[in-house]
């Protein structure tokens, strides 16, 4: 089997159709591994937020693929984001997740040291490397930076192949679901705040993907838990206000006709989101002060125009969703072909009130956390599905509903809130980058 | 007014709510909670605050009755197999009392067992209870699980610690 789609233009074309795709996307080692190579390098991954780093020395390790990489505060203007190895024997530069390395990270192998741009500080005994011709070599260049990285309004991407589109061709349009979840803070600044839920799943990546404009399933995978919510507030006492996480769960429940009426946008390079019109966050109770901050900062209609926004998953392709109205963003960490790390960060509205960091905390922890009965309610689907796929009576995965022959030449459409356009445009986007430079 | 629990009743309540759990008695686990009462798992070691730090859960009376409905529901499709839990508590300390204030504060390591289908995840725990009287009856105003390892990454807890 090794060798099948390896270097095979033609072979990964083939594994996407119109409108069906092959389950050797989800399964297959191979495919994952070119995954890692090809589309996680040849794309604009998101690697962390800038507030997890304000001060100089500020460090954050994560991945990009599955790459190790430490983000990093060089300046206090400027982030680095650096593949987090030590060029001497590989060792992993940094122990925790997070924290502030001073001036230097310093190797706990044999203690070279590198500045914070990467760049080699120092190495005990340097003597020993004296007409080695070291100083032409790799390791002399010290930790070796991804080469673009760009921080937009505190959200930093790294692309790590020079291959593929600059920063601004490849998001276009689709960074005013970024901006919308900025400019909710009347400072127009977000913080990561409230803890991140990390959430392993024995599926593939692509699953927890497809799955974010997948509007005909709540009712159906969600009726368990959004259904019975519904049910046990029916007897609540009459007049009794709705608490917070009745209102987060309940409109999982809603008919088809409501995503229907939602709306999805597609945007190019696999980018796209639910909620054009309304979606499952429109009907949360206002905050007592939040509006009038926010017509003090932006003025009344340029006020009402961002808090109409309801936009409900926005994908960035190929790996990060972010939820404007509620202020979480989601992370799909590949792992394996059949494991994944699910992260969910909460944000703060920089300046408004504290109820809507709570909101957003509660909403993280009743959806995403490996105690939520929503996250159950999905992850049963992804691991059945995980484990149907292997058998071989049909080896394909239907992504047609609503499929029109025209759609792939449509640029940033507007289309009926159950299509599963925005599946076809991820896997369009998907083949581009898979197959780019082949 | 009758006579304040004594140490032994303390402990015998949190081995029986146990008890409870693993026989998955879920309606009379519930009815042990006072009406304000919360059950608790903190993210973050030693986690002070559960309104702006999230937790993996926080949940009052509502939420657990939404929890336990959802377990018997034909369409939980992620309890079908169904999950059992199983608990081995170290003897609960009773680590303060105020019977004037109806307060008590009991300390209980444990481990738990959750299993599904050919699965079966280990878990240990620290778990406090602070517990009151109501009309004379013993009910949990806090349950608190510190999982040893709460800010890992976690597969699914479907069951209650
Ligand atoms: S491995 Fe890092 S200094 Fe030797
Ligand atoms: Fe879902």
């Amino acid at each position: 089997m090794i060798g099948r789609y390896r270097g095979n233009r033609q072979a990964l074309t083939a594994l996407v159709r119109e409108t069906e795709v092959h389950r050797d996307v989800y399964l297959d080692r191979e495919v994952f591994e070119l995954e890692m190579e090809q589309l996680f390098a040849n794309t604009w991954v998101y690697v962390g937020h800038d507030s997890q780093v304000p001060r100089v020395g500020d460090y954050y390790a994560t991945t990009i693929g599955n790459q190790p990489v430490v983000m990093v505060r060089d300046t206090p203007d400027s982030i680095k984001v650096l593949h987090n190895r030590c060029p001497h024997k590989g060792t992993r530069l940094t122990g925790e997740a997070c924290g502030n390395t001073g001036r230097f990270f310093r190797c706990p192998y044999h203690a070279w040291t590198f500045r914070l741009d990467g760049s080699l500080a120092g190495v005990p005994l340097k003597s020993g490397y004296d007409g080695t011709g070291f100083a032409d070599g790799v390791a002399a260049r010290g930790m070796t930076p991804v080469r673009h990285v760009r921080n937009y309004r505190g959200f930093v991407f790294g692309k790590l192949n020079d291959a593929g589109p600059g920063f601004d061709e490849f998001f276009g349009e689709s960074l005013s679901s970024i901006d919308n979840m900025v400019d909710r803070s009347p400072q127009g600044r977000l913080e990561v705040a409230g803890g991140a839920l990390r959430y392993r799943h024995a599926c593939n990546w692509k699953m927890l993907v497809d799955n974010l404009t997948d509007t005909c399933h709540p009712m159906i995978a969600h009726q368990s838990s959004a259904g019975t919510t519904v049910e046990v507030w029916k007897s609540a006492p009459p007049g009794a206000k709705k608490p917070m996480a009745v209102e987060i769960y309940a409109p999982f429940a809603s008919p088809y006709e409501f995503f229907q009426g939602m709306g999805i946008r597609v945007w190019d390079n696999g980018h796209g989101h639910t909620g054009v019109a309304h979606s499952i966050h429109s009907d949360y109770s206002a905050v007592p002060g939040y509006f009038e901050q926010m017509v003090a900062a932006y003025g009344e209609a340029r006020a009402k125009a961002i808090l109409g926004e309801a936009r409900h998953n926005t994908v960035y392709f190929p790996n990060v969703t972010v939820k404007g109205p509620i202020q979480l963003l989601r992370l799909f960490k590949p792992i394996a072909a059949d494991e994944t790390l699910v992260e969910s960060w909460a944000f703060r509205l920089v300046g408004a009130p504290d109820t809507l960091l709570e909101r957003t905390v509660m909403y993280n922890r009743l959806v995403n956390a490996p105690t939520s009965v929503v996250g159950h309610d999905d992850l049963e689907i992804y691991e059945r599905a995980q484990a149907g796929l292997a058998g071989s009576g049909n080896e394909w995965v239907n992504i047609q509903r609503l499929y029109s022959a025209d759609e792939a030449g449509r640029r940033n459409a507007v289309t009926d809130g159950t299509s599963e356009w925005q599946m076809r445009n991820q896997f369009r986007a998907w083949t581009k980058f898979m197959t780019m430079g082949l | 007014m009758s006579a304040p629990p004594t140490d032994r009743q303390l402990i015998d309540f949190v081995v029986h709510e146990a008890r409870l759990l693993d026989q998955q008695r879920l309606d009379d686990w519930l009815g042990l909670f006072a009406e304000d009462g919360h059950y608790w798992i903190p993210l973050e070691p030693g986690q002070t605050d559960p309104r702006l730090t999230t937790s993996l859960m926080y949940e009052d009376k509502l939420l657990l009755e939404i929890r336990i409905e959802r377990l018997k529901g034909k369409a939980t499709y992620s309890q079908s197999p169904r999950s059992r839990c199983h608990h081995v508590l170290q003897t609960p300390q009773v680590d303060a009392r105020d019977d004037g204030k109806a307060h008590y504060v009991t300390w209980t390591p444990m481990h738990y067992v959750e299993s599904r289908g050919d699965q079966q995840t280990l878990y240990a725990a620290w778990v406090t209870h602070h517990l009151t009287t109501v009309d004379g009856v013993l009910r949990i105003r806090l349950k608190r699980v510190d999982l040893i390892n709460c800010d890992a990454a976690l597969g699914s807890i479907q069951l209650f610690v």
